[in-house]
């Protein structure tokens, strides 16, 4: 059994006066203990906004969100709310995107670690805080007795990522989820954190949804990668055959705009055109169409649905890359 | 060079960095208060504030020991050749000279300086508490709550402070210091509310509080640890500025004679507004130094103030 299953997950922005926005289109995706599941897609492809849904985190008020979020075959959307709280930082942890401003700037990191360990696991504020040591080293901090009483201020970006990873890590929940987490990091320190990550997620058997606009990311860190555009999940696939041989028009284009070193050298690099924005809300057929190479007339006014492969992933298009046949 | 060589190198490098990661830690982090702290002591116009406020503080605590004089107790010698045209100037013992009844003006302006800032902080520190509650009620409940609140503060703020401060002091039958107290408080009330709400909402939608509901972390607990300190800064730096006007105020109340009715209670606002006006032809001083205190005073808190908004900005970090 997963130990997340997402069904048909949709979220519509619904606020008074402007048009209602789907900005989660039915995805349907499944974590399984100690897995690491990839959401990959441009800005405003909806990864954030699934993130948030699963965890309740939307704003009740001008959202809609419909499907099921199965957590250990619990639905998390129809848990009360005070009930779903028990869940957060307990069962799923989460990372930001923005270490810089996801710590409170006037509590010392200490007491910031201690909260979630005090919360969840009803220790003293004194046990907690030598627990949060522990956490801090483990993550890499130097220093940590010290570090207890800094200000987040007086950490580099790269540490405060590290901090937000121990207290997401606190509890030691079954699932963490990391939206963007090495987006606003230097390079460097995006490998270090993507590393971090990695080390812990597998020596504790945590699962892991990484929500990443970046493919590197994707090839280095996931078992299994959703593609998603303009709310909707086109390509579901291992992460080798994704890389080795993608079947969705969009995933294609995604990997050949990516800069090589090995081939192509002086060629002008791939470019998908027009832009995602342009086309949403999406009323019927392929989203993707309007940029693809490969449109055909089967995509334009039916809904192309999403069907499983033989590969075990899934595809929504109707005219797919095809497959290189060894000759 | 050789391997041993590079690590050798390295762990040189390693123990230097160690030493310097040690050092940076014993001067110690620089917490946003204690930045702001020392900014504020090389700032000029805030120590002029800060000794301006000092020198007050100073004299109103130890009054009976700085005034020659009890405020209270006349000297009938002062007064016995007492006409419209002569009260009495300077004299030996008396340095300020008297008022009409005879009693040592110098003593009464220092006692009143008690009394101002008492009267001042007290009404800032209510004004304050009642205006932070309802701000932080109205920010972190939000919906009809919030409403409510807002609209009431709406009210109270399209009033002429001074109007509504003689408003509710023409409600209480017996007009004592608490009247003015009270009153110069529930005028600061809406400002403070309002402000406190403002950064509250801000705080609401801030990354570390939507990290902190991802942690589970229980409402109350978001709003007292994550909400409420992260926004209390504009309200600090505006409960400063409201020193001052709460001292305007309470004066100004005095002098319309709205203010506690004993005739004994020396006070700047009454002084001035009682003696001052009555005898500024003949003896303009009893008008002067009443005026001048306030008006310091004032000055003293609003630069203090002034200075403190300008140190906590983090515009001007470095």
């Amino acid at each position: 059994m997963p130990l997340l299953d997402v069904r048909d997950l949709s979220v519509v922005f619904n606020r008074r006066g402007t048009k209602p926005v789907t900005a989660v289109d039915g995805v349907s995706f499944t974590v399984e203990p100690g897995q690491t599941v990839g959401l990959v897609g441009e800005s405003g492809c909806g990864k954030s906004v699934t993130s948030l849904a699963i965890m309740g985190l939307l704003p009740r008020r001008g959202n809609k969100v419909t499907g099921e979020v199965r957590f250990d075959d619990t639905d998390l959307l129809k848990l009360r709310p005070q009930d779903l709280r028990d869940w957060r930082g307990r069962d799923i942890g989460m990372i930001f995107q923005d270490p810089l401003s996801s710590l409170n700037p006037v509590l010392p990191l200490g007491i910031q670690v201690a909260e979630v360990l005090e919360r969840h696991q009803g220790r003293t504020r004194q046990a907690a805080l030598r627990e949060a040591r522990g956490l801090l080293d483990a993550v890499g901090i130097p220093d940590p007795q010290r570090r207890l009483k800094d200000y987040p201020h007086q950490l580099s970006g790269g540490m405060r990522q590290r901090a937000l990873i121990a207290i997401a890590l606190a509890c030691k929940p079954r699932l963490l989820i990391a939206d963007e987490p090495t987006t606003a990091l230097d390079v460097t320190i995006q490998a270090q954190i993507l590393t971090l990550l990695k080390e812990l997620v597998d020596d504790s058997g945590t699962a892991l949804v990484m929500i990443t606009h970046d493919l590197g990311v994707v090839a280095g860190l996931c078992d299994t990668v959703n593609v998603l555009y303009a709310g909707k999940v086109v390509e579901r696939a291992y992460r080798h055959h994704l890389f080795a041989e993608p079947r969705h028009p969009y995933t294609d284009g995604l990997l050949q705009s990516v800069p090589r070193l090995d081939v192509d050298r002086g060629r002008r690099l791939h470019q998908i055109r027009g832009s995602v924005s342009d086309n949403i809300p999406w009323p019927e057929g392929c989203a993707f169409a309007p940029r693809c190479d490969r449109v055909i007339d089967d995509c334009i006014g039916s809904v192309v649905p999403l069907e499983p492969t033989f590969r075990g992933g899934a595809l929504r298009c109707a005219n797919p890359v095809p497959l290189e046949v060894p000759a | 060079m050789t391997s041993g060589g590079i690590s050798a190198l390295s762990d040189h490098k390693r123990r230097r960095i160690d030493e310097l990661i040690s050092r940076t830690s014993e001067t110690g982090g620089v917490s946003l208060l204690r930045d702001a702290g020392r900014r504020l002591v090389r700032n000029p116009t805030a120590v002029v504030g800060a000794v301006i406020i000092l020198l007050f503080l100073v004299i109103a605590i130890f009054a009976p020991l700085v005034a020659p004089h009890d405020p209270v107790q006349r000297f009938p010698e002062l007064t016995q050749n007492l006409t419209v045209d002569s009260i009495p100037g300077a004299t030996a013992g008396h340095p300020l000279g008297s008022d009409p009844l005879g009693r040592d003006f110098a003593s009464r302006m220092i006692f009143g300086a008690r009394q101002t800032l008492f009267v001042g902080v007290l009404a800032t520190l209510i004004g304050l508490l009642i205006g932070v509650l309802l701000g932080a009620i109205a920010g972190a409940v939000g919906g009809w709550l919030d409403v409510l609140i807002m609209r009431l503060t709406d009210v109270m703020l399209a009033l002429p402070s001074l109007l509504l401060a003689i408003t509710l002091v023409a409600l209480a039958s017996r007009s004592t210091q608490w009247t003015v107290i009270i009153a110069v408080a529930v005028v600061n009330v809406p400002i403070f509310a309002r402000l406190l709400r403002g950064s509250m909402l801000a705080q609401r939608e801030s990354d570390h509080v939507l990290a902190a509901r991802a942690l589970g972390v229980k409402r109350h607990t978001i709003v007292l640890r994550h909400m409420l300190p992260n926004s209390l800064t504009a309200v600090i730096v505006q409960a400063t500025l409201t020193f001052a006007v709460a001292i305007l105020d309470a004066a100004a109340l005095s002098f319309l004679g709205l203010g506690d009715p004993d005739i004994n209670r020396a006070e700047w606002g009454l002084m001035l507004g009682v003696d001052g006006v009555r005898y500024f032809e003949v003896r303009p001083e009893l008008a002067y130094f009443p005026a001048l205190a306030i008006i310091l005073v004032a000055l003293g808190f609003t630069l203090l103030g002034e200075s403190i908004r300008e140190a906590l900005d983090p515009k001007n970090r470095r």
